[in-house]
């Protein structure tokens, strides 16, 4: 990530811990207008908390909180005024950084043949503020997908070099929370530029921040704030282990890899075939799931055409689709392709797990497939099966 | 000089209500260019001109219904290059399919005063039933832009770019927030065909199945969860029969509810 080098910073080196009175946290969306930056994060609709733009330190869920299950999502009304104590919810971060549905470039026809017009792509910087560790782990994880190896998503790369990342730490975990199965959390280790701890003590209400990049700490110069931190690193710490204690789902990864690759064949893939909607919700709650697909559209005149890019899945039909017919044609090795790729193969590609322990999967699964129950019940009876091309 | 022949474009109408006709109607500027570009040779809702066939294009709404519609659908067919079937009476037999399920004398008796001048068949069945058909566009009503794709594909000599996978992928583009998860609404999406653009779960409802079933409907896991949310049985069967009662996922789940 480039940084900007002429950012004013009256902060020194070692106060690399400040802290935020709850009056003086509005000055936080001041300074972030102020530099430039659109701030998105969590906020109340649909009767849940969402991702959209906020306006104001009034659009977040002040007092709002969530208790997620399998296939269930409530909003519930907290006893305190937290701005930040709830769960995550049914949007992921990806979708300001590698949105849903965009167009690519638009033609027209001419004498000379066809002429390219290139989209032009969103100039605005984002901070993306509440993002939670399994959520910041998830993005590091896209990063990979998108900006390592030879070639660069250029759309993602515009996104995310300017975007922000004020981390939360997670005060409570929700039913279907297992980051910590996943090493993701709950406490934010790095990679962020900012990190709030929001402490709401019997008459106080405060935020802990870490200063994580040279940017955040330009943020943090126009922010009323204190350097009395002493014991701020003990109540941040506290508080993950309070948060991971929390933990409603568990996944023993030990061997993981081996394990859903070596059970190929097991009995459960039908059985949770017999369950799966094979509706890609998972696919699109993930927030480390990056699939698209491309479509090609024609105006009537056949002068003028246009790409579009927009999120695919591979619980859909045409994701494999190909001269000799589908790849994947039944639910078992849909849902099989999905859960090895997430668990086992994205270590061969990527070099580490493509799942966060973040529960959306499970929460937003219409009925309930829950990943972690599946993975138990292949490793509690191992029947089998190597990778056979023809059980495809 | 060769001068380009402008297709010809017929739509043509069997047991329905218009509303798929209409959506063409609809299309306001864009009919405008689909007017330019093609001969509309035979539109009873637009004009009462008719030009002779063959056709290069046949957009067929509704279903068969009659021994009559029977023998003409043969003849549209033979004079069609192409024939696409739009909404869901046309591709599945539509609403008045429920007459399916019972025998369709006890509704004439009823319904009419003069049920000797009613010469209608057993069943509502939908066009693929009776000649072959090249695309089949799902919907009660079609979505209007799905239509000027269908026919832009089909003049462009390329695949309409149609998805066929559920309603929920449209609500996850959209960011729409699932209703049944969030809410405990009873919903239809994860077997539904996508097209419509998931609009009733952005109104707070439950998919309602207007696009017929999505290209694997899991119809039998998808009743399990509706009756963990507490939907009775007899509820159960009237959710799967609606427009697309007779398409054959939610005919078999529908009945096997009864």
């Amino acid at each position: 990530m480039e940084k900007n080098e002429t950012r004013p910073c009256t902060l020194s080196a070692e106060k690399e811990i400040v802290a935020v009175a709850r009056k003086d946290f509005p000055a936080l969306f001041d300074s972030l207008w102020a530099n430039g930056f659109r701030i998105l994060g969590p906020t109340l609709g649909e009767g849940a908390i969402v991702y959209d733009e906020l306006h104001g330190v009034d659009d977040l869920p002040s007092g709002w909180t969530d208790e997620q299950d399998g296939a269930t999502y409530r909003l519930k009304k907290r006893s305190d005024e937290a701005l930040f104590g709830y769960n995550v919810g049914p949007h992921a971060w990806k979708k300001f950084l590698f949105p849903p549905k965009l167009r690519l470039w638009r033609a027209e026809a001419s004498n000379n043949g066809l002429n390219i017009i290139e989209e032009k792509q969103t100039e605005q910087k984002f901070a993306l503020i509440g993002v939670k560790a399994c959520e910041l782990k998830a993005i590091l994880i896209q990063d990979q997908v998108f900006l390592g190896g030879e070639y660069a998503d250029p759309i993602y790369q515009n996104r995310r070099k300017d975007a922000l990342l004020i981390a939360v730490n997670c005060t409570q975990a929700g039913k279907t929370c297992f980051c910590v199965s996943m090493n993701a959390g709950p406490r934010v280790e790095s990679g962020f530029d900012l990190c709030l701890t929001e402490v709401l003590a019997e008459d106080a209400h405060y935020f802990i921040v870490e200063i994580g990049s040279e940017q955040g700490a330009g943020i943090m110069a126009n922010v009323p704030h204190s350097n009395q931190t002493q014991g701020a690193e003990k109540a941040i710490q506290a508080i993950a282990t309070n948060t991971a204690q929390q933990m409603g789902r568990v996944m023993d990864t030990e061997n993981i890899q081996a394990l859903l690759q070596d059970n190929f064949e097991h009995s459960r893939w039908d059985d949770v075939a017999s369950r799966c909607l094979t509706c890609a919700n998972c696919t699109m709650a993930c927030p480390t799931c990056f699939c698209s697909t491309v479509e090609d559209v024609t105006d009537i005149t056949g002068d003028h055409a246009e790409r579009w890019r927009q999120w695919d899945s591979c619980f859909t039909m045409d994701f494999t689709y190909m001269n000799h017919g589908h790849a994947r044609a039944s639910a078992k090795s849909r849902y099989r392709q999905w859960m090895t790729h997430k668990l086992s193969t994205w270590f061969d590609q990527f070099g580490t797990s493509g799942c966060v322990g973040c529960g959306r999967c499970i929460t937003w699964c219409p009925v309930a497939i829950d990943i972690t129950e599946e993975v138990s019940a292949i490793r509690a009876n191992q029947t089998g099966g190597k990778p056979a091309s023809s059980s495809l | 000089m060769t001068v380009k022949r402008k297709p010809k474009l017929a739509v043509w109408k069997f047991a329905s209500c218009d509303g798929c006709q209409l959506s063409l109607l609809d299309c306001e500027d864009d009919l405008l260019t689909v007017a330019n570009e093609i001969e509309i040779a035979n539109f009873p809702e637009a004009t009462r001109a008719v030009i002779k066939g063959p056709y290069d294009l046949s957009l067929v709404e509704g279903s068969i219904t009659t021994p009559r519609d029977a023998e003409r659908i043969v003849k549209i067919r033979r004079q069609s290059k192409y024939l696409v079937t739009i909404g869901a009476c046309a591709t599945a037999g539509g609403i008045q399919a429920l007459r399916n399920f019972k025998d369709v004398k006890d509704f004439i008796s009823i319904v009419y005063a003069n049920p000797e001048y009613i010469d209608t068949l057993k069943k509502s069945t939908p066009i693929a039933d009776h000649i072959s058909v090249d695309f089949e566009l799902r919907g009660c009503p079609i979505n209007k832009y799905q239509l000027v794709e269908v026919i832009n594909a089909f003049l462009n000599h390329r695949k309409p770019a149609i998805s066929p996978h559920s309603t929920c992928v449209e609500c996850k583009l959209n960011g729409t927030v699932c209703v049944m998860v969030a809410q405990g609404t009873p919903c239809l999406g994860p077997v539904t065909h996508a097209g419509c653009g998931a609009i009733c779960p952005s109104y707070n409802r439950g998919c309602y199945g207007c696009y017929g079933p999505m290209e694997t409907p899991n119809t039998k896991a998808l009743s399990r969860r509706w009756q963990d949310l507490g939907v009775e049985k007899p509820d159960l069967v009237r959710a799967f029969r609606g427009f697309n009662a007779w398409a054959d996922p939610f005919r078999k789940e529908s009945e096997s509810h009864e």
